[in-house]
């Protein structure tokens, strides 16, 4: 059985229908790629299954279980773990305050205080500053690190990349890459197609709120995921049937 | 020497406008909520240990074990069934929602107790009126001393308990941002639950000491809730050791107004109140970014 499995979720920002029919599946250990331009869902997709948007129609389910219509808060308990974008830290809170925070659930696991530190060792030096002091790489790793924390089966991240300096998204990846390998289950948000590509095995491409193209990352060339991206193959289907 | 009496007496008096400021700067500080009935509340606290002291002889402090957890449990309620409802509905419902609980609080009580002055004063000895003499003619009332010593203790340990506990974190936590809370596992609503349920209980005590220090009746809710709203935004609101700030510089300013005429002790406190308002609204850039800080609840 898959871990987390989505059927035909559809999600409304009020009038404008942000998600469509959306159906796939994630399996343990699996890494997904979720790439299309913005505006295109992705965002909404991510915070729907974390609990923070509400589908309008369908069905989350994690490991057999409906989590539909279950608060975002028992979520994470059950194993779901969200960074949002713009990352979201308690700002008037130190690092380590942010990580003891994500212990409310109670969920049993490996993660540490100190294992997040030993994970993204730039935060070690910074363990007592507050959070509103940290530079853009050490907040993103705050903000994983505080995620991880509640010992999630599945970890959603949203463009962890963005607003960063080459550097630091290379340093952030580098931890990301170590939790890929030691079998986390991730599905990330990501803009940059060659580093999605390099870190997920399976790759989805959102379209005004539909996932258009969907396969694995070595065998999905570039130019397909490119015209999944700006709509063309949408384009050439409806020339050829003009 | 009348110099340094009103200098005492007016940081005392701080203490018991901190103690009923500080659930009003704390309900504000975590739930953006102003809470209009927190005068009106204090009298319903302060009327129940009157009633358990005269109807049932009990000591008021030894009330207090009874009163203070009935008063969180009200809090409790009061979030889930009006405050967390009349809040989802936009920032000046809850405004409109508390100023009518504040309405039908009162005239409840007129109802129940009459319009008759009441204290809590005759219940407990001659605490009311006792004094020390500190030497040269100079003496304090045990009462203030012992107000303003809870005062400390309260806000002491508010601070702790949201500095040190993973329930007080949450509780910082979900004033800074609500709904990222929710994405790291914390439950908001029953953390502002509890919010409310401590904001009540500390509402408990303010009408004790209320009731100890002068007299009450239905209709005295608002004077203290205007107190409170003073000490608290002269003080900044949100900010717990800002309360006591804003406590005694309101204690202070009104003490030194009755020494001047008989009509000074409120005047001379609107006054400063006003004087601190307009200050942050003309001195812009950095009192105000102080002010917004602790605003957001900042509660360091």
């Amino acid at each position: 059985m898959s871990l987390l499995s989505i059927s035909a979720l559809d999600i409304r920002h009020g009038l404008l229908q942000a998600v469509r029919e959306v159906s796939f599946h994630v399996d343990q250990g699996e890494t997904i790629a979720l790439i299309g331009a913005n505006g295109a869902g992705k965002t909404t997709l991510l915070r729907a299954i974390a609990g923070a948007h509400r589908a309008t129609r369908g069905q989350i389910l994690l490991d057999g279980l409906d989590l539909t219509s279950m608060p975002t808060y028992q979520r994470v308990a059950m194993g779901i773990a969200l960074v949002p974008e713009g990352r979201r830290l308690f700002a008037a809170m130190t690092v380590e305050e942010n990580l003891q925070i994500a212990r409310a659930s109670g969920r049993k696991g490996e993660w540490t205080i100190d294992r997040v530190m030993e994970t993204f060792p730039m935060l070690k030096p910074r363990r007592k500053a507050l959070c509103g002091t940290l530079s853009g790489g050490e907040q993103q790793a705050t903000a994983i690190g505080r995620a991880l924390m509640t010992n999630p089966r599945l970890l959603l991240l949203d463009e962890v990349s963005l607003g960063l300096s080459p550097l630091a998204v290379d340093l952030v990846y580098k931890s990301v890459d170590s939790l890929i390998v030691s079998g986390a289950t991730i599905l990330l948000v990501e803009q940059d197609l060659k580093r999605a590509l390099k870190v997920s095995n399976r790759v989805m491409c959102m379209l005004e709120g539909r996932i258009v193209v969907e396969g694995s990352a070595k065998t999905l060339t570039r130019e397909q995921i490119t015209d999944a991206y700006f709509g063309h193959q949408k384009r050439r289907r409806a020339e050829a049937s003009s | 020497m009348s110099f340094l009496s009103a200098v005492i007496d007016g940081v005392l008096l701080g203490g018991y406008y901190a103690m009923i400021a500080c659930g009003l700067s704390f309900m504000f500080g975590v739930m953006r909520i102003i809470n209009l009935a927190h005068g009106s509340l204090a009298i319903v606290a302060a009327f129940a240990l009157w009633f358990i002291a005269d109807r049932l002889e009990y000591d008021p402090f030894l009330a207090l074990i009874v009163v203070l957890p009935g008063m969180g449990l009200l809090g409790w309620l009061l979030q889930r069934g009006i405050l967390e409802r009349s809040a989802r509905s936009g920032e000046l419902v809850p405004i409109l929602s508390t100023f009518g609980l504040a309405i039908v609080v009162e005239n409840a009580l007129f109802e129940c107790f009459g319009a008759d002055t009441r204290s809590l004063a005759p219940y407990v000895g001659s605490l009311s009126y006792d004094s020390f003499e500190l030497g040269g003619g100079l003496y304090i009332g045990e009462l203030a001393i012992l107000t303003f010593a809870v005062a400390i203790l309260l806000l002491g340990g508010l601070q702790l308990f949201l500095t040190y506990t993973p329930l007080g974190r949450q509780i910082r936590a979900t004033a800074e941002d609500p709904d990222t809370v929710e994405l790291v596992g914390v439950n908001s609503r029953f953390v502002n639950a509890v919010a409310a349920l401590i904001a009540l209980v500390t509402v408990a005590l303010a009408g004790l000491f209320l009731g100890l220090r002068s007299s009450f009746d239905p209709y005295s809710g608002s004077l203290q809730l205007i107190f409170a709203f003073e000490a608290a935004v002269i003080g900044g609101t949100g900010s717990l050791w800002g309360t006591l700030r804003g406590g005694i510089v309101l204690g202070v300013a009104q003490t030194f107004g009755a020494h001047l005429h008989p009509q000074g002790f409120l005047l001379a406190g609107h006054a400063v109140f006003l004087l601190v308002l307009v200050g942050r609204l003309y001195v812009p850039a950095q009192l105000l970014r102080v002010f917004l800080k602790s605003a957001v609840g900042s509660f360091r």
